[in-house]
């Protein structure tokens, strides 16, 4: 990689986006469909680092290219955290990149995703702009709210140098039930039946596999022990020890379960879903698939050789969008109608169409 | 030729859903901000998102600038109507469309009351969060025209925050539909950017809300403090503690004389500043936590504790909170009202330089804020019938944005720039910022027929007119927050 496109400095990031005609911003390489684009990359891992921690105030500023599990540690030692669980953390991703790939994990069931937590955003605009929108304090309404448009991104709408975030108090203790369910059908019902209930879960996630249910509850320790007894006399399952959940939600968080060299897609979804999904996927190939949220996302993961073509056929078959984070095959599966406002808000931020399409 | 051009909009609704009589504009001239004033050309008051459709549709044909209004609350002048301009009125497009208990989700037309959300979850156990003060009249179209916050912000965010989906007209007369039932969705999010557009987008027309399970249990503390730092150290010794209560609220000497006068709230004697705590959960949770929260309250000198120990005290506190604007009608004939945000950790020093300010004006100023994430509520007293009062007020309420600015907070927190402070803009973004703003107003809106004149500073500032309580605020109907 030529070194000038590594910037230290903000203003080397302005430099980088202006001495290139095309260009995609390059993070930890944990989700390397997104970056697969035909367009110079410019790495963010030299723009790292906290800007700003104030605990009392419940946020920070830091570099975009900071990777998640620093900002996690630093966060940690003052007794809070990111809610939302940030996805492959351990692997290396950025705050960058994860919000460009708007991945949020099984945290964020109880609290919202990364949208609802990232407060401000420095970026740079197609035109090599370094502008700064939303703001750094928990709560602000001035100017339209581009940080959240941020989420999801995918690098095609500017280039994120610095972001802020709101963050908790990390409950004092967790406990974690994995409960037996009768394949995805019964995680559905389960699903259904618990849609309203008082334990204020913390994660509600069908591993792969689809035969248990991971839950996770938060709070004051001795809060925790009668409301997993609580569940455990409704459903078959057993509490895990920390050290096995601690597995366990490490696993899912780095998708550690997924085939190595394989498809990975996300799916966005309702929990009726689930069934189907699988159903549609499974006369495709070996499939594997995480649902997390409480249903709400599909995590997919397909081996290398399983035809891109039914499996974005079964995608599509469903009515379901899907955002391919490893493999090759296209970037969004499924239908995307493109609107006049879309084609129209890239001409506002990128002029100069030095982003590459959504689609490449 | 406005006249032709109003023509074809006239056409598209019966006669008596298109208002041109003045008698008929009147009550559609001003908003929650009562100090400006415009009459429109007309007001449409569609029935159907078809109408509301063919409504915008003509006014960009027509390039005829159009006001979506809701039930007209907004406290920075989000609905002022427009010079040359109709209002196009969504009230009766009230329509719950869909209420779905399992994915925790409802479907609402942009005219549905706020309150009326929660009011049909509440039967299957669920609420909708964000609660502005003036939820039992505000609509959701509004909310989410001005991302609307309220009193549990800090744990659940703002209105932005609960829109999963969205279907809308935007101002080029296109139709898109964004998000959908499901918590998750691929970027980027057009909903996030939607949401706060302060109508220069377009109009939402349906909107897909999340739910919440209703907690199971509700802890609610009143405290009263000899001094508001008193109150303000507690609110730090709370959330450097790592509870994260569902809402913490201040109100200063005058807010509590106020709300005294309006309903009768019984607080306790010789108090500077009245803290309002509220936890919430499932019971061992509430239990626990409760503990920890008396503890750190005792630790902070109060004069008196006050736990409401039934719903119905804990509904009394909280009606002493919620109206503490409107009622500050019965201490003087006029108020503006803030909503800067300022680091927590400095509303402290914030809350005092207000007093140094107001003092320095003549004018009084009442404070309510949402302490928990730094949200101040100013009310700043005056007489608009005193020459030149409503000009000081207005120079005092620009003071304290600026402060909140140098803080490092933002000029508003959830009532959005609107009118009132669109000459503010400048402080808070460069004018790189404000053309970036400019230019992604002008994708949704290439013409700037919705609702120009909100957000960006520019000529044509509004006559300040004659102020007063607006007729539903008189009747306590209504309250600014």
């Amino acid at each position: 990689m030529n070194a000038d496109l590594a910037p230290s400095t903000l203003d080397e990031l302005v430099e980088a986006v202006r001495s290139v005609p095309r260009v995609i911003p390059v993070g930890g390489r944990t989700k390397p469909r997104l970056t697969q684009a035909a367009a110079t990359p410019i790495s963010t891992l030299r723009l790292s680092g906290m800007v700003d921690y104030e605990p009392s105030e419940f946020t920070f500023t830091a570099l975009a290219g900071t990777p998640v599990r620093e900002i996690a540690r630093t966060l940690a030692e003052r007794g809070q955290y990111l809610p939302f669980d940030p996805m492959l953390s351990e692997a290396g991703a950025t705050l960058g990149g994860t919000i460009a790939s708007g991945l949020s994990g099984p945290g964020r069931f109880r609290f919202g995703g990364l949208r609802d937590f990232i407060l401000g955003v420095r970026f740079v605009d197609g035109a090599g702009r370094l502008l700064r929108m939303g703001g750094k304090v928990v709560k602000n309404a001035a100017g339209f709210d581009l940080p959240k448009f941020f989420v999801g991104s995918l690098g095609r709408w500017g280039i994120l140098a610095e972001v802020t975030f709101k963050v908790f108090p990390r409950p004092e203790a967790s406990r974690t039930i994995a409960l037996q369910v009768d394949h995805l059908p019964g995680a559905t019902q389960f699903i259904r039946q618990t849609s309203v209930n008082r334990w204020e879960l913390g994660a509600l996630d069908v591993l792969p596999g689809g035969q248990r249910i991971a839950l996770r509850l938060g709070g004051p320790e001795r809060a925790l022990d009668p409301l997993a007894q609580e569940i455990l006399g409704r459903w078959t399952g057993n509490l895990l020890s920390i050290p096995d959940a601690d597995d366990l939600w490490s696993n899912l968080n780095e998708f550690r379960w997924a085939h190595p060299e394989g498809y990975l897609l996300k799916v966005p979804l309702c929990p009726d879903q689930m069934p189907a999904l699988f159903d549609a996927l499974q006369p495709v190939g070996d499939v594997r698939i995480h649902f997390s949220a409480g249903g709400n996302v599909a995590y997919v993961s397909l081996p290398g050789e399983t035809s891109a073509v039914l499996m974005e056929k079964g995608i599509r078959g469903l009515g379901h969008t899907a955002l391919t984070l490893r493999g090759r095959c296209p970037l969004a599966l499924g239908r995307h109608t493109p609107t006049g406002v879309e084609a129209a808000l890239r001409l506002s931020l990128d002029p100069l169409n030095r982003f590459p399409p959504m689609d490449d | 030729m406005r006249a032709d051009r109003l023509h074809e909009l006239a056409t598209l609704l019966p006669a008596e859903r298109w208002l041109t009589r003045p008698e008929q504009l009147t009550a559609y001239e001003s908003d929650g901000l009562t100090a400006f004033r415009k009459r429109p050309l007309a007001v449409a008051v569609p029935e159907s998102s078809d109408e509301v459709v063919q409504l915008v549709r003509a006014c960009h044909r027509a390039q005829i600038p159009f006001v979506a209004r809701g039930s007209g609350t907004s406290l920075s002048g989000g609905s002022l109507p427009v010079e040359g301009g109709v209002v196009i009125a969504l009230n009766r497009l009230n329509r719950i469309l869909k209420l779905d208990p399992i994915q925790r989700i409802a479907v609402v037309e942009p005219g549905v009351i706020n309150a009326h959300v929660t009011q049909a979850a509440a039967p299957h156990g669920l609420l909708y969060a964000p609660d502005p003060s003036s939820q039992t009249i505000c609509t959701i179209g509004g909310n989410v025209a001005f991302n609307s916050g309220g009193a549990h912000c800090l744990k659940y965010g703002m209105t932005s925050n609960h829109v999963l989906g969205l279907r809308a007209v935007l101002a080029t007369g296109e139709c898109v539909t964004w998000g959908g039932p499901s918590r998750e969705s691929l970027g980027p999010d057009w909903c996030g950017l939607f949401t706060g557009n302060e109508g220069l987008f377009g109009i939402a027309l349906e909107i897909t809300l999340q739910l919440l399970p209703r907690p199971e249990r509700y802890h609610t503390v009143l405290a009263g403090y000899q001094t508001l730092d008193q109150a303000g150290d507690a609110v730090t010794a709370i959330v450097a503690s790592g509870l994260l209560p569902g809402a913490i609220e201040i109100m200063d000497a005058l807010a509590l004389e106020a709300a005294v006068a309006a309903v009768h709230a019984d607080y306790p004697p010789g108090c500077e500043a009245v803290l309002i705590v509220e936890l919430e959960g499932p019971r061992e949770v509430v239990e626990s936590d409760r503990a920890r929260l008396e503890a750190l309250l005792a630790a902070s000198s109060p004069v008196e504790m006050r736990p409401a120990r039934s719903a119905e005290e804990r509904l009394a506190i909280w009606k002493g909170r919620k109206c503490a604007f409107s009622a500050v009608g019965r201490i003087s004939p006029d108020f503006l009202v803030q909503d800067g945000v300022v680091p927590r950790r400095r509303l402290g020093e914030a809350l005092r330089r207000i007093v140094e300010m107001s003092r320095e004006s003549g004018l009084r100023c009442a404070n309510v804020f949402h302490a928990g994430d730094g949200n101040l509520h100013p009310l700043i007293l005056f007489n608009g019938r005193e020459p030149g009062a409503l000009e000081r007020a207005e120079a005092l309420a620009g003071r304290i944005l600026r402060m909140c600015v140098e803080m490092g907070g933002s000029l508003t927190g959830e009532h959005g720039i609107g009118v009132e402070k669109r000459d503010y803009l400048p402080e808070m973004f460069n004018p790189e910022e404000i053309d970036c703003l400019q230019r992604i107003r002008l994708a949704f809106d290439p013409l700037e027929i919705a609702n120009p004149g909100k957000m960006f500073p520019g000529p044509g500032a509004p006559t300040l007119s004659q102020p007063g309580l607006h007729p539903l605020e008189a009747a306590g109907v209504i309250s600014r927050e």
